[in-house]
């Protein structure tokens, strides 16, 4: 287990360095993910509806746009050189390598909505400040679960034809329950709603992080294995 | 008997099967008090949609099958039953909204159980995708493999996350823990129904396997 995870933090180091260095991708999705928000300003009838009816909607639609395009370059990047052979051959554990680029894409993931949820609160004029603290784990809990399984999937897609379309294609029904359920805890948390009330939710989404988190790590050997 | 002529059999004998519902939902069955003869679709509609479940259900066990065992007919399986799920799925997608327009006066509503359904639609449409662009025939039942696997379990989440919406899709009236709520005529066509869009399940994968074994032999 500890070899497990040391090995993990080498595979995410790696891809964080190589993200960091280059900023291209990181500063990319930032201004993506500003531009929805924008777009989602003209998309709306101002004095017909409330943002705040919105608000939960736009947020999480923003949010899984800008992990879905991150996602694509998890694995793209690995196949200049070959690198994905070398990363295969090297003496780790595959379940290791996914845990890895799973929490690369998580950091990435999760940066881009650190950008993203003041631009949105600015944007919109939505007060976030006084609920941060459980707007923060419900977004956590959810990006686990859709980056666990985009993660896996954008592995699948990698040497298929039209990846970047794909991706989507396969992965948005598989956003369906932790972007229902965020967006409900959310609404709820802006209109500031005793969390009791979603309590069903809130286990929902936890278990989709456990069953998709363990799913995925079990079925990627088999899915990268030549 | 090759395996292609007893699946056009099976399927000869599923279409008459087919013939014999719509006699029984027409002419044998009440009709039903608030909901007119709109109901009467009930018959097809309720064992199409089991059949889209079945191919579902098969397509992630073969999917498991496959990846214990890398044997490559539960591969081939899984495809066809995936293909004969979509056209059940179609039925089940098109003869919905025809009886929720007279009945609850709208099309499409995001209930439970349509929502499901479309997803279920939309995952099969996915496999089909996903196995269309991978060229490679192992990498391929791998993939596809994994994808199946992966849907299957998506489907109890999507359910139970639909489910907490509030529903206006009609409540189970056959599988449930009290008695089925239903007269007795209405019950054995609904049966009827379901032997045989099972039979026409079997006999469409059937046919479909068996073409895509000659494929396999002569690709």
């Amino acid at each position: 287990m500890g070899e497990l995870l040391r090995d993990a933090w080498v595979v995410a180091r790696k891809d964080l360095a190589l993200e960091l260095r280059t900023r291209v991708g990181l500063i990319s999705a930032v201004v993506f993910t500003a531009l929805v928000l924008t777009v989602f300003n003209f998309g709306r009838d101002p004095t017909a509806v409330g943002v705040l009816d919105l608000a939960p909607s736009i947020l999480w639609v923003t949010f899984t746009f800008a992990g879905m395009l991150s996602l694509n370059r998890a694995f793209q990047l690995e196949l200049e050189n070959q690198a994905l052979e070398g990363l295969l051959i090297s003496p780790i554990d595959r379940r290791s390598l996914y845990l890895g680029k799973l929490a690369a894409n998580l950091v990435f993931v999760g940066l881009v909505e650190a950008v993203g949820l003041p631009l949105f609160a600015l944007f919109f004029n939505v007060p976030v400040w006084d609920i941060l603290a459980p707007l923060a784990a419900v977004i956590a809990v959810a990006t686990i679960g859709f980056v666990a399984v985009g993660t896996l999937f954008s592995a699948l897609v990698i040497r298929v034809r039209f990846a970047e379309l794909m991706l989507p294609v396969l992965l948005l029904p598989f956003l369906i329950p932790p972007l229902v359920g965020a967006v409900q805890v959310t609404s709820r948390l802006f209109s500031h709603r005793p969390l009791s009330e979603v309590e069903g939710w809130l286990k929902l989404l936890l278990a989709y992080d456990l069953v998709f988190v363990s799913l995925a790590s079990l079925l990627f050997p088999t899915t990268v294995d030549e | 008997m090759t395996l292609r002529s007893k699946g056009r059999w099976i399927n000869w004998f599923g279409l008459l099967l087919l013939a014999g519902v719509y006699v029984r939902a027409i002419a044998f069955t009440p009709v039903e008090a608030s909901q007119g003869g709109a109901q009467k679709i009930f018959y097809l509609h309720v064992p199409a949609a089991w059949s889209t479940m079945l191919a579902m259900g098969l397509v992630g066990l073969a999917s498991i099958l496959y990846l214990l065992m890398k044997d490559e007919r539960f591969d081939r399986f899984a495809a066809c039953s995936a293909e004969v799920g979509t056209a059940f799925a179609c039925v089940m997608l098109t003869t919905g909204p025809l009886w929720a327009r007279p009945v609850w006066g709208t099309w499409w509503t995001w209930d439970a159980r349509l929502t499901l359904t479309l997803f279920l639609f939309f995952l099969f449409v996915g496999y089909q995708l996903l196995r269309g662009a991978v060229a490679e025939p192992g990498a391929r039942a791998r993939y596809s493999a994994v994808l199946g696997i992966f849907g299957l379990l998506l489907l109890p989440f999507i359910h139970l996350s639909v489910y907490l919406f509030r529903t206006l899709h009609p409540q189970p009236i056959v599988l449930k823990p009290s008695a089925p709520s239903l007269p007795g005529a209405m019950l054995v066509t609904l049966l009827y129904g379901f032997a045989t869009f099972t039979v026409l399940y079997v006999g469409f994968v059937v046919q479909r396997y068996a073409i895509a074994t000659e494929d396999a032999h002569v690709g």
